[in-house]
């Protein structure tokens, strides 16, 4: 998670931004109608986005951006507004959106993997995901295990291998609390190795991910759980190694040289994506519309220089792909919380 | 050198023109505040802190704009202790001992103008010492593990008769509240404690609505009890004749106030009133006979006034390279820099590079401004003091309430907040002191934690909180800093007490 990304800086660029003229306004509105489907719904007015944590966090940032891009390839005819509301890990505001905001056209909501976990542990009490309805990712952060440089462990199987000797042998720190995404992508890979008695994996849970990094690179605990654009700094001052990354293939650019999970022999996969979900109960439209333009946001320039800025990984769905892939994710992660012990 | 240009790029971060703006302002709002009798630094930073929500500033911002409140306060407290013999807040407690004489002398305007030039040279001081220690100071947190935390924490609480306590006791009850309330909330290993299924009760209690709460409305309910409508008694300054052999003068004093000051600012626990205490009678030992201190000496009024300032700004040294702060201010900076989601310690010098030399660029800045603030517009200040509350609280607590809402947007928290008002009305009624409250709802959780994990580490075994030197070594200090204030406190605070009797 990058904390503070530049864009938090649109609250005070309101003051700067440009009255949009009404032909250009017209132009972009009559492009968004030649490319999709979505003839009866516009957004009119203030669009809300709701960040549902405090300001400086990855869902406070996924609003921020999201919202700048929104505006600039006028997708919405006036401002994003981003609202904060932090509580329960994202469950005040699924809450909010759930009983509240039902029939809202115009309010997007930021999700991640944090959502789905805390979806599957049943942590937003008598809530599911059929509550709300799902619209799209633009983009993924990749897990990542890693170790400190004087390590004894060269690779993920050494790793590993010691875990299935004696389970209580390495110690993980990541930024999610117990049984959080973090805590789970160790499971994820101790599982895809063969690891037996994953509930005696110890798990020390920090507030963020630097905290816990700080940690094992002072060789104070002995592995990171965590995400990619996490590690940059300490990759880049060679403190940390990283053993492998939870993704499908190697990722671009200056990470090409990290192996993955799967080409060390151990199939384990850990996006923690960035997107969105709206109320229950809007029109087909107006989703349609939203859909729409999140694919259009993703396929832009500029949301792919903001995804390159803050180290965000190409990861794309919308609509019932999406939606299929959020039930999925949430069934597995039940599963596996099941396995371990976390829920019954 | 490495610093140097991470300093070059916060006076990038500080002289935009958005955040300069600001810094004016924290700059002009702490000293008004600082100059309000009764109203310390860390009132002035917890009220201001919904100001800076409600404005929607960006974390830097609103960082700059905090900061520049702190060091304002501390420029602030001078006016009411020279004016008028009531200290603003307790660190301004020695300059009423020559501040007060030199206005009876009819040199108030020149007694202002000296301590504002002491306040600056201390906080320049103590500025340059964090920009030096404090990287230092960063990189040597990596050898800090759950015992090291744990210990620190541990000296935290065991030094906190030095920050508040007049009644040991009640500094005990009331950071036995703080870790009370810091239990609410879904703890390390995810079990729930408290929250009665209430979803905003999950992440338990948010710091900020607690500090606002106890400071900012508790003091609207202390001003509606005393309905002190009629405002303040009349405050004179005369005309400014100031000549630089008379700066010249004060130099010496200043500049070993502000030493002191920071020394004593870094030393958790120690703060700024034991800044400005030791500077002055290091001051009067030093000179002796040759100054006629408590009868209006300017170099009186320089050295305490230099140490306070210099405090301030080594307190800041531990808050930001250990997230262990080393006074009641900077316990309300930490918690608001933990809920703009960043974590002091070693990292944030690197990961929030910007943010952190952002700040301290601003400190030197903010000095700046303050100097030109507080000699030629100093009458100013004294008029505005002169304000009744009856106006002045009201704006404060429609701040505070508008700034609250805005960070989570439900009126959950408002009630709270208003909850928390009236508990800090209660507290301070029994006179418990409410920053241990405060340090107890910050450092709770984090020791808790640290303590979890070093036993989950070492697989339950309870020795290794005391298995390193480093670990070892804070564990003495925080022995001595508890038993050192219970004996040495009650005598340096009839000694404190004595001279202020003497000098009124």
């Amino acid at each position: 998670m990058i904390l503070f990304p530049s864009p938090a800086r649109t609250i005070n660029g309101k003051t700067t931004m440009p009255i949009r003229m009404p032909l250009k306004l017209f132009a972009a509105a009559a492009l968004t109608l030649v490319s999709s489907m979505a003839m009866a719904f516009e957004p009119q007015g203030k669009v809300e986005c709701l960040a549902p944590a405090d300001p400086g966090g990855g869902w406070d940032f996924t609003c921020r951006s999201i919202g700048k891009v929104l505006e600039d390839l006028h997708l919405v005819p006036r401002n994003v507004q981003t609202i904060n509301m932090a509580g329960a890990g994202g469950g005040v505001a699924y809450a909010h959106t759930v009983s509240k905001r039902a029939g809202d056209e115009q309010l997007l909501v930021a999700a991640s993997t944090a959502t789905t976990t805390r979806l599957a542990q049943g942590q937003f009490h008598g809530m599911n995901a059929d509550m709300v309805n799902w619209i799209g990712a633009v983009g993924a952060d990749y897990g990542i295990i890693a170790v400190s440089k004087d390590s004894k462990y060269r690779d993920l199987p050494a790793l590993m291998d010691a875990l299935k000797k004696d389970p209580r042998s390495v110690k993980f720190a990541g930024g999610s609390a117990k049984g959080g995404w973090d805590h789970l992508k160790v499971l994820i890979a101790a599982k895809a190795a063969g690891v037996e008695k994953l509930p005696r994996i110890s798990y020390l849970s920090y507030n963020n991910g630097g905290e816990a990094m700080t940690q094992v690179v002072g060789g104070h605990v002995d592995a990171f759980t965590g995400d990619i654009s996490e590690a940059q700094g300490f990759m880049k001052s060679g403190d940390l190694r990283v053993l492998a990354v939870l993704s499908e293939k190697r990722l671009p650019g200056d990470f090409s040289d990290i192996p993955t999970a799967r080409e060390q022999g151990i199939d384990a996969l850990g996006p923690n994506w960035r997107g969105f979900y709206m109320p229950a109960d809007v029109s087909d439209e107006a989703k349609q519309y939203w859909i729409d333009a999140m694919d259009t946001v993703y396929d832009s320039e500029e949301w792919q220089s903001v995804m390159t800025r803050n180290g965000l990984m190409p990861f794309h769905m919308s609509a019932d792909e999406f939606e299929n892939f959020v039930k999925s994710q949430i069934q597995s992660i039940e599963d596996l919380s099941k396995d371990i012990g976390l829920i019954r | 050198m490495e610093t140097m240009s991470f300093l070059i790029d916060g006076f990038g971060v500080a002289l935009a023109p958005h955040n300069l703006m600001f810094a004016l302002l924290g700059a002009f709002l702490g000293t008004l505040i600082g100059g309000l009798p009764g109203l310390g630094p860390a009132n002035g930073v917890a009220i201001l802190i919904p100001l800076a929500f409600s404005l929607g500033l960006a974390p830097e911002t609103a960082l700059i704009m905090l900061t520049a409140v702190y060091a304002g306060a501390m420029y602030g407290g001078r006016i009411s202790s020279i004016l008028l013999n009531i200290p603003g807040d307790e660190p301004a407690m020695m300059t009423c001992l020559d501040g007060y004489p030199m206005a009876q002398k009819g040199k108030a305007a020149e007694a202002l103008a000296i301590s504002a030039v002491a306040s600056f040279m201390g906080s320049l001081i103590a500025t340059v010492g964090l920009i030096l220690l404090a990287p230092l100071l960063a990189r040597f947190a990596l050898t800090f593990g759950p015992a090291e935390y744990f210990a620190l924490f541990l000296l935290a609480f065991a030094t906190l008769g030095g920050i508040t306590g007049k009644n040991p006791m009640k500094t005990v009850v009331a950071a036995a509240i703080g870790l009370m309330i810091a239990t609410v909330g879904i703890d390390n290993t995810g079990v729930q404690r408290f929250t009665f299924e209430i979803l905003e009760l999950y992440e338990g209690v948010d710091f900020i609505i607690a500090i606002v709460g106890l400071f900012a409305v508790s003091e609207l309910l202390f001003f509606i009890e005393e309905r002190a409508g009629g405002g303040k008694a009349k405050m004179v300054v005369n005309k400014l004749k100031l000549s630089w052999k008379d700066i010249r003068d004060i130099m010496p004093s200043s500049i070993r106030g502000g030493v002191l000051g920071f020394i004593a600012g870094v030393l958790p626990g120690a703060g700024a009133s034991l800044g400005s205490f030791i500077s002055y009678t290091l001051e009067k030992r030093v000179l002796g006979r040759k100054g006629n201190f408590g009868e209006g000496d300017p170099r009186g009024v320089a050295a305490p006034e230099a140490g306070n300032n210099g405090a301030s700004s080594g307190a800041l040294v531990p808050m930001l390279t250990l997230g262990v702060p080393g006074s009641g201010t900077t316990a309300v900076l930490l918690a608001l820099l933990i809920s703009l989601n960043i974590t002091p310690g070693p990292l944030m010098f690197t990961q929030n590079a910007d943010i952190v030399w952002g700040v301290i660029a601003a400190l030197l800045v903010g000095n700046f401004l303050l100097l030109v603030l507080n000699i030629p517009l100093v009458g100013i200040f004294v008029r505005l003091l002169s304000v009744p509350p009856m106006y002045l609280l009201p704006i404060v607590t429609m701040v505070a309430f508008v700034g609250i809402y805005s960070i989570s947007n439900t009126t959950f928290d408002l009630y709270f907040m208003v909850a928390f008002g009236v508990a800090g009305y209660v507290f301070r009624k029994l006179e418990i002191p409410l920053v241990p409250i405060i340090l107890g709802l910050l450092l709770g959780p984090e020791m808790e934690k640290n303590l979890g994990h070093a036993l989950e580490i070492s697989d339950g075994d309870w020795t290794v909180l005391w298995s390193s030197g480093l670990a070892i070594g804070l564990w003495t200090f925080a022995i001595v800093g508890l038993l050192l204030p219970t004996i040495v406190g009650p005598i340096l605070r009839r000694r404190m007490r004595q001279q202020v009797g003497v000098a009124a």
